[in-house]
């Protein structure tokens, strides 16, 4: 256990003395070692760590640190960090080293951050529980016979396991809520183009948002506020000026207007979920917030929307990797024909040639308008129901996912099965708005069971401040899996 | 015999000129090392992201403004996805659907005087692709300097008809692209490449036929022989009973055939979808209007404006607005020394002889039409000699001195001294008494040679006029 609730007790205790950063790191290295059967981390820079911190204890104590000097960080391995591996856990960039940093990361380092090691994921973020992954899946660490969830398995895992502080996670259409809501961790998708893409290896670009996750919603906002910004390398990223999300989220929750969206309380939604996301709104209610009962008609469109639109693009996204210039090229002499082939064949996993076999064909001629066209229309639509939703609300509290963490292997074989889990994540994710993983309590198996809050562009402040009420008042949120 | 007419249509590549790349700050300019010009971005790395060049759009829209195009406030990029190794991110990024400039038109003139009106379809920005180098080694190597490199592509309507007007064509564009000064129109370094797509019709009917495509013409030479060989070849084929097949033929302007391309022909689908890491392309108003200011004066207008303010003949007019440096430089010249004609002709007489011979462009030239417009005044004002001058003019380009030094340090002065030429004249009348009775004999034309001769004695000073005039009255005198 650390001995600090959130980052700014940390920050405290540094300054003061009486927690020394090196032992601080040490200890996370050490536990990264001792839970290593929870495969959470595909790199972890243990040397580079212990430098980082004696010189980050220099600047605490001479004044000059940064803003999140000596948050222990872990990335997903899908963002670029100069000179580290860069694999997307797939086989393709197993040996990729990346040449420069991603913007998210950038930011980081600038404020004195340590970045301890890259975390485990679905390959190129393709999947929903992390064993779409070369390096094997990860485990949950309440349960390890159980999926972390996915994409951003690892960094949901070094989280709850208290193998770093705040972990960064990619959410492209749950991978960061998701296995927030199995791991029993805080994870915020921001709005897309609240924080850079520049350096996050693309899988659906219009999509891809990168987000934070902790313990708490403190260090969420804290570090959200240091990532999120225009970047001239990302044509994307919104202008829109960061507000303190911290200060922001001090402020009273209880004069909002929340909703409900019927649509998501339909069939498919396990009772217990049901029951604790129910539980909590009655508790929002008794403490003065107003709830009210909204649609979202398009609901039922967002997973087919979402797979046709994500894998056309990631169809695209991932064409470079054909073994020419960098990444896995298959061995022995053939024509160049055949060496995309070979080279393909074997650097992607099954999951990530579903995908781009799908999208392929989206984009088909003959077949575009049918699909790729409709689903971008399909997408306005859904997109409009959030709209209209946030003229009657300010917020929306909904599941996370229908379920609770499930056994590894239990639906690796289908596809479909996956993809449903996805169907309360989607919908953001197609909008572009912003949404917030709350842990509120856990199941009669004691896995966590997650609720989401959903706001409108840009309402990272609300919906962060919406979860910390929660969070203090409502849910029993587990603050580690030991 | 069935009469056949050809119907034409071009694609241009024109390479922008912009100092970087069109979606990042790599270098774009052409020569480096090989692989030299390269980033994350253009590399096609993982997690790299394209950031639009605005100066290339600039650069797109004057073009559309100079083809009287519609410029479109919104245009997107789209993908076109295809794999090949000097293409990193497996999809170049180009414009489908909502290009930057749409329809627009071309005047031609050709040979026999007929005027031609092209209509343009369409003109589109785009990323160059890398270079494959085949035979260097068994290897193909690839260099990406080239990757990235801003590109507008200028698609033609099919309203061409012979080899001639396609080659007019080409020329027109690049004479147009190097007027904006945003592309250099080098066809041998690649930075203007053309596409021809070609096909034949008997004559009358309304039906296209079954096209080929042509690349690798690499000369306007070559544009208008390989479409002339084409022409030629469909009509043989039909003659002789074929038919046409669609294909793409490559131009080997050494033995002047076209040859079918190597490898099968498959109908690409290069799936074409908005580029998502890019918003659409906005151009306000107000920044077309800031972007037209910067519309120079075009090379069709400038011509007639020579023959209508400076009253200079048609063919001066079309040589000098051939380039617009070369204009330009006339116009300064006109302008400073207030005698367009004599302008003109220095300008495409001895100016034009110097960078011909130095092989350089007018821009480098050295010297300033400040100078040249002073020479010219020294000649008007009988300063010195028509032939003096061009020594002046050669000295001034050697020396960096102004004319009138030069004139004074070397001593080439023009004799109008009555007396000094009296003397010169007299001698020569004393040394040359044969010509001198021939003149008085009533054979006007030797009158030339004893001109001649006192020229030589002055050693090409004296005034030409002042010589005539006095050696005739003296000649007059002695009858
Ligand atoms: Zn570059």
């Amino acid at each position: 256990m650390t001995p600090y609730r959130d980052y700014s007790e940390k920050r405290r205790l540094l300054a003061s003395g009486e927690l020394s950063l090196v032992e601080n790191v040490e200890a996370f290295l050490a536990r990264i070692e001792e839970r290593r059967s929870l495969n959470a981390f595909t790199s972890v820079f243990a040397d580079e760590a212990i430098e980082e911190a004696k010189r980050v204890e220099k600047k605490i104590a001479d004044g000059s640190a940064g803003k999140l000097a000596g948050m222990v960080v872990a990335v997903k391995d899908v963002l670029a960090e100069r000179s580290r591996p860069n694999t997307c856990c797939s086989k393709t960039l197993e040996d990729f080293v990346a040449v420069y940093d991603a913007t998210p990361v950038k930011r980081l380092r600038e404020e004195d951050a340590i970045l301890i090691g890259r975390t485990n994921c679905d390959e190129f973020s393709m999947g929903g529980s992390n064993e779409n992954s070369a390096f094997g899946p990860a485990r949950n660490p309440i349960d390890e016979t159980r999926v972390p969830g996915g994409s951003s398995g690892g960094s949901a895992v070094a989280v709850a396991a208290n193998l770093c502080d705040v972990a960064l996670g990619a959410d492209t259409g749950g991978s960061i809520r998701q296995p927030a809501a199995y791991c029993g961790v805080y994870g915020l998708k921001p709005t897309y183009s609240r924080v850079s893409r520049y350096g996050l290896v693309a899988f659906a670009s219009s999509f891809d948002s990168v987000g934070p996750m902790a313990k708490n919603v403190e260090d969420v906002a804290l570090a959200l506020g240091v990532i999120a910004g225009y970047d001239e390398n990302d044509a994307t990223s919104a202008d829109v000026p960061v507000p303190d999300y911290v200060e922001a989220i001090s402020q009273d929750a209880k004069g909002l207007k929340i909703g409900l969206p019927k649509e998501y309380f339909a069939e498919g939604l396990n009772a217990e979920v049901r029951a604790a996301i129910e539980g909590a709104a009655k508790a929002l209610e008794e403490l003065g917030v107003e709830i009210v009962e909204v649609s979202a008609p398009h609901t039922d469109y967002a997973i087919a929307t979402y797979y046709l639109l994500t894998t056309a693009e990631a169809s695209s996204n991932l064409a470079r990797y054909d073994g020419m210039r960098y990444g896995r090229r298959a061995k022995g002499e053939r024509s160049l024909a055949e060496t995309y082939r070979a080279s393909r064949t074997e650097g992607f996993g099954e999951e990530v040639k579903r995908r781009i076999m799908l999208g392929t064909f989206a984009l088909s001629a003959g077949y575009y308008d049918a699909y790729y066209g409709k689903a971008q229309k399909a997408r306005r639509l859904v997109r409009e129901d959030f709209k209209r939703a946030f003229k009657k609300v300010d917020l929306l509290v909904a599941p996370s996912a229908p379920t609770t963490a499930f056994p590894l292997g239990e639906k690796i074989d289908d596809p479909l099965e996956m993809y449903l889990q996805d169907v309360y994540t989607t919908p953001a994710s197609l909008a572009g708005c912003p949404g917030v993983n709350v842990p509120v309590g856990a199941d009669a198996a004691g896995l966590p069971i997650g609720l989401q809050v959903i706001g409108d562009h840009f309402d990272e402040a609300g919906v962060l401040r919406l979860a910390k009420l929660i969070g203090e008042r409502v849910g029993g949120a587990r603050s580690s899996a030991e | 015999m069935t009469d056949y007419e050809a119907v034409i249509g071009l694609e241009i590549h024109a390479q922008l000129k912009t100092e970087s790349k069109l979606f990042c700050g790599c270098d774009a300019s052409y020569g480096a090392e090989p692989n030299a010009n390269a980033c994350p971005v253009c590399l096609g790395h993982p997690g790299a992201l394209p950031v639009l060049n605005e100066r290339a759009v600039e650069f797109a829209a004057l073009l559309g403004m100079a083809i009287e195009s519609r410029v479109n406030p919104v245009s997107i990029f789209a993908r076109k996805n295809y794999f090949y190794p000097d293409l990193p991110k497996g999809y170049q990024i180009s414009q489908f659907d909502k290009p930057i400039c749409t329809g627009g038109r071309i005047a031609l003139t050709r040979a026999d005087g007929v005027a031609r009106e092209i209509g343009v379809t369409r003109a589109h920005m785009e990323e160059d692709a890398g270079k494959s180098i085949h035979d260097r080694s068994d290897a193909t190597l690839v260099d990406v300097n080239r990757c990235g490199v801003p590109l507008i592509e200028i698609v033609s309507e099919p309203d061409l008809r012979t080899a001639e007007e396609a080659r007019l064509y080409v020329e027109k564009i690049r004479q147009i692209v190097r007027y904006l000064r945003i592309c250099d129109g080098n066809m041998e370094e690649g930075s203007l490449r053309c596409d021809a797509n070609v096909s034949v019709r008997p004559q009358g009917e309304t039906e296209l036929g079954v096209k080929t495509e042509i690349k690798n013409m690499n000369s306007f030479k070559s544009v208008e022989r390989a479409v002339e060989f084409e022409i030629e070849r469909q009509i043989d084929l039909i003659e002789d009973g074929g038919e046409v097949t669609q294909q793409t033929l490559l131009w080997d302007a050494d033995r002047n055939v076209a040859v079918p391309m190597r490898g099968k022909e498959s109908a690409h689908d290069y799936r074409y979808f908005p580029e998502p890491d890019l918003p659409p392309v906005a151009l306000s108003e107000e920044r077309l209007a800031e972007i037209r200011t910067r519309l120079p004066e075009l090379p069709d207008a400038k011509r007639e404006r020579f023959v209508s303010d400076y009253g200079l003949p048609d063919y001066d007019a079309d040589v000098l607005s051939q380039s617009r440096d070369v204009a330009e430089y006339f116009e300064r010249v006109a302008n400073a020394s207030g005698d367009a004609k004599a302008a003109s002709n220095w300008t495409m007489g001895e100016v034009a002889r110097e960078i011909r011979e130095r092989k350089i462009e007018i821009a480098e030239f050295l010297l300033s039409p400040e100078r040249l417009a002073e020479i010219i005044a020294l000649v008007k004002d009988n300063v010195v000699s028509a032939t003096a001058a061009k020594e002046v003019f050669v000295a001034a380009l050697e020396e960096d001195k102004s004319p009138k030094t030069i004139v004074e340090e070397r001593n080439l002065g023009q004799i109008s001294d009555a007396s000094e030429l009296d003397e010169m004249i007299d001698q020569i009348l004393k040394e040359h008494t044969v010509a001198v009775e021939e003149y008085l004999a009533g054979k006007e034309k030797a009158i030339g040679f004893l001109v001649g001769q006192a020229m030589r004695l002055s050693r090409g000073k004296a005034n030409p006029q002042l010589l005539n005039k006095s050696l005739r009255q003296k000649l007059e005198s002695m009858k």
